[in-house]
């Protein structure tokens, strides 16, 4: 195992810094989650993924605190946090409102929690110049809240609840109320800060594209469980079921019968009269059984002829075309009335572009570049 | 042009409603008490030069020298005081409840706190008589329990006074102090709690601070009236309870004089002032910190 690359989930050796055990929650008759069994490492920047109501601010909840488990177990450190109330976690969150006390400077704001701690004046004033400095508040201590920008309080409240030094710090859809260059821009600090503590995070977002850039790793949720768990590469590349796959980036789907032909190679018989489609899958597959092929536009490549070594290739014609600026997504109806959405680099000017509405083109793309699955 | 007749519209009735009547009441607090219609002298009828000269500040050279007014005075401001006191706690837990019941209860709670002034003022203040007295519902009921063997003396006592002003004035506190508990955020309690405050220090530290202009209001909401209270003194006070708008009314009524009643009412709106400009203030401040 290379020991530069940061994946404490492969060591078998390694203590979990939250362990969630077969966690159930339930608001009602609602199941909000649903034995639910997880670990988080130290040092992680662990993303909670997934629609909204799919559970995952209610798990964020139950770590602060704010919420108890019907039922299961919840470790921090190897120790149940259940009977600890959130004033006594060495947790910290950071709402998605902010919740800033507005009647405190942002001076006090940062300094709140070490108050509560009764930390000593001169410890606490070299903490919050030192929070100060880590988020570029320095000049705005003074002020209130609501005489700064919005990214100056999205710092202030990343401040605040770093301040204290958690073990953990939660997220709460941290960059949800800012525009999307400051967002971006906000990741890479947020990243950043990680880096430089080395608090573990754990941050709640329905933003896949934010999950990907700024996390470890990332789970993604469905209706109280967790579908998946994986790096951001891993999530996008390997997705274990349709439902990651498609909510995880744009994705084409089809749809056939696996047929065995030797050394994890399947054909995909995906229409009356068509040349089957081959697929690598680790995952075996009985003959005759129905999979679905997850091909990411971008891995097919779109050409006026038939490239001669393609092991998949179909014909088909364009139907539309999305131009995204650096790149342009091509609708491409293959036989059978399937439409494939492929993927190309706009390397050229738009005026010259090879390819227009209703030219016939060929679609390729390689054993390897799709995944099968199951469901 | 417009704009003129815009503005003039509020200062015509301030002028009207509140500035001549000032004007007179300070005038006959400047005369002398006669046995005649109006019961004071000088009137304008005197001719200007005698008018003038008849005016002096005799009046409250008296109130100065008689210690029976600056008694109801202090005795008003600290019944005032007290009773403004007692009823933030009692408001402020009944608007704290109905800031945190269902969504779905408050618009009845609402009502419920609105539903006295549906009944009027005077019948209400009765009302108590019939609660406080020797052979009242509460004694009645405390002997009935046992908890008492003989009745209890409140009716007619400052006791009584208080538990009329608390009673009036419970919804004028209740009001803005729910207002601003209603607005109040509640991931900021979370955050406090996440950030290490206890149930209790966080209820200090966030949600005090954060109402504090309701508080504020509804104070002045309840102080300023209170002060120049006459009904429930008069009619739930005993002879020993001493406040200004009682001793007004006995100036004006049954000694009818009316330059010393003036003089005492002018006085009591000095008082007033202070407060009621804070109170501006304080509005102004919250409508600013809003925008």
């Amino acid at each position: 195992m290379n020991q530069s690359v940061f994946s404490p989930w492969n060591d078998p050796t390694q203590e979990p810094l939250i362990r969630f055990k077969s966690v159930t929650k339930r608001f009602g008759d609602f199941t909000a989650i649903d034995d639910l069994t997880l670990d988080i490492f130290e040092q992680e920047f662990f993303a909670l993924l997934g629609p909204s109501g799919c559970g995952k601010t209610t798990m964020m909840r139950m770590l602060a605190g704010f919420e108890t488990p019907t039922s299961g177990v919840i470790e921090l450190a190897g120790k149940d946090i259940a009977p600890t109330p959130p004033n006594k976690r060495a947790v910290n969150m950071m709402f998605q409102s902010y919740a800033l006390f507005p009647h405190l400077s942002v001076y006090e704001n940062i300094a709140f929690g070490l108050r509560r701690a009764n930390m000593p004046k001169v410890d606490l004033d070299n903490r919050v110049a030192e929070m100060l400095k880590l988020t570029r508040l320095e000049k705005f201590a003074r002020r209130k809240p609501h005489q700064i920008s919005g990214g100056q309080r999205q710092r202030v409240a990343l401040a605040r609840s770093l301040a204290k030094a958690p073990k953990l710090l939660l997220l709460d859809e941290p960059l949800g109320a800012l525009d999307a260059k400051l967002r971006q821009a906000t990741q890479f600090e947020l990243m950043d800060i990680q880096e430089k503590t080395g608090t573990t995070f754990v941050i709640v977002t329905h933003d896949q594209e934010e999950a990907m850039t700024v996390a470890s790793r990332v789970a993604v949720m469905d209706e109280g469980r967790i579908m998946q768990v994986e790096t951001p590469e891993r999530i996008y590349e390997a997705p274990n079921s349709l439902y990651v796959a498609d909510f995880i980036g744009e994705v084409n789907i089809i749809s056939g019968q696996a047929r065995a032909i030797g050394d994890d190679r399947y054909a995909v018989d995906w229409a009356e009269g068509q040349p089957p489609f081959t697929a690598v899958s680790s995952k075996p597959f009985s003959d005759g059984q129905t999979c679905y092929l997850a091909l990411r536009p971008e891995k097919v490549s779109i050409s006026a002829d038939r490239p001669e070594d393609a092991e998949n290739a179909v014909q088909g014609k364009i139907l539309d075309i999305a131009y995204l600026g650096n790149l342009s997504t091509y609708h491409v109806e293959i036989p059978g009335g399937l439409v494939i959405k492929a993927q190309a680099a706009n390397t050229r000017r738009i005026s010259r572009r090879t390819y227009t509405w209703e030219d016939n083109v060929w679609l390729s793309w390689t054993p390897t570049a799709g995944v099968l699955l199951e469901v | 042009m417009q704009r003129f007749v815009l503005i003039a519209v509020p200062y015509v009735w301030l002028l009207a409603l509140f500035m001549v009547p000032f004007a007179i009441v300070f005038k006959i607090s400047l005369s002398d008490i006669a046995l005649a219609i109006p019961p004071y002298t000088p009137t304008l009828d005197d001719g200007f030069a005698a008018f003038f000269a008849g005016l002096d500040f005799e009046n409250f050279a008296f109130l100065a020298s008689d210690d029976l007014y600056w008694k109801a005075y202090l005795s008003s401001l600290q019944i005032a005081v007290l009773s403004t006191a007692m009823t933030l706690c009692v408001a402020y837990p009944i608007a704290y409840g109905m800031a945190r019941a269902p969504e779905e209860w408050r618009p009845t709670l609402m009502m419920l706190v609105i539903l006295p002034f549906w009944t009027s003022f005077l019948i209400r203040v009765y009302a108590w008589i019939g609660i406080l007295s020797t052979e009242g519902f509460l004694n009645q009921f405390l002997l009935w329990t046992g908890i008492i063997s003989d009745p209890l003396t409140i009716l007619n006592t400052n006791a009584a006074v208080y538990i009329g002003i608390v009673y009036t004035y419970l919804p004028f506190m209740i009001l803005p102090i729910y207002a601003a508990l209603d607005r109040l955020d509640g991931s900021l309690i979370e955050a406090a709690e996440d950030l290490g405050c206890s149930r209790f220090q966080a209820f200090w530290l966030v949600t005090i601070p954060l109402s504090k202009n309701g508080i504020i209001a509804g104070c002045f909401l309840v102080f300023i009236p209170a002060l120049g209270e006459f009904v429930i003194p008069t009619l739930l006070g005993g002879s020993d309870t001493l406040m200004i708008g009682k001793v007004l009314w006995e100036e004006f009524f049954n000694n009818r004089d009316w330059p010393v009643a003036s003089a005492v009412a002018v006085i009591l709106l000095l008082i007033l002032i202070i407060p009621i400009v804070l109170f501006q203030r304080n509005q102004q401040r919250q409508a600013e910190e809003e925008a």
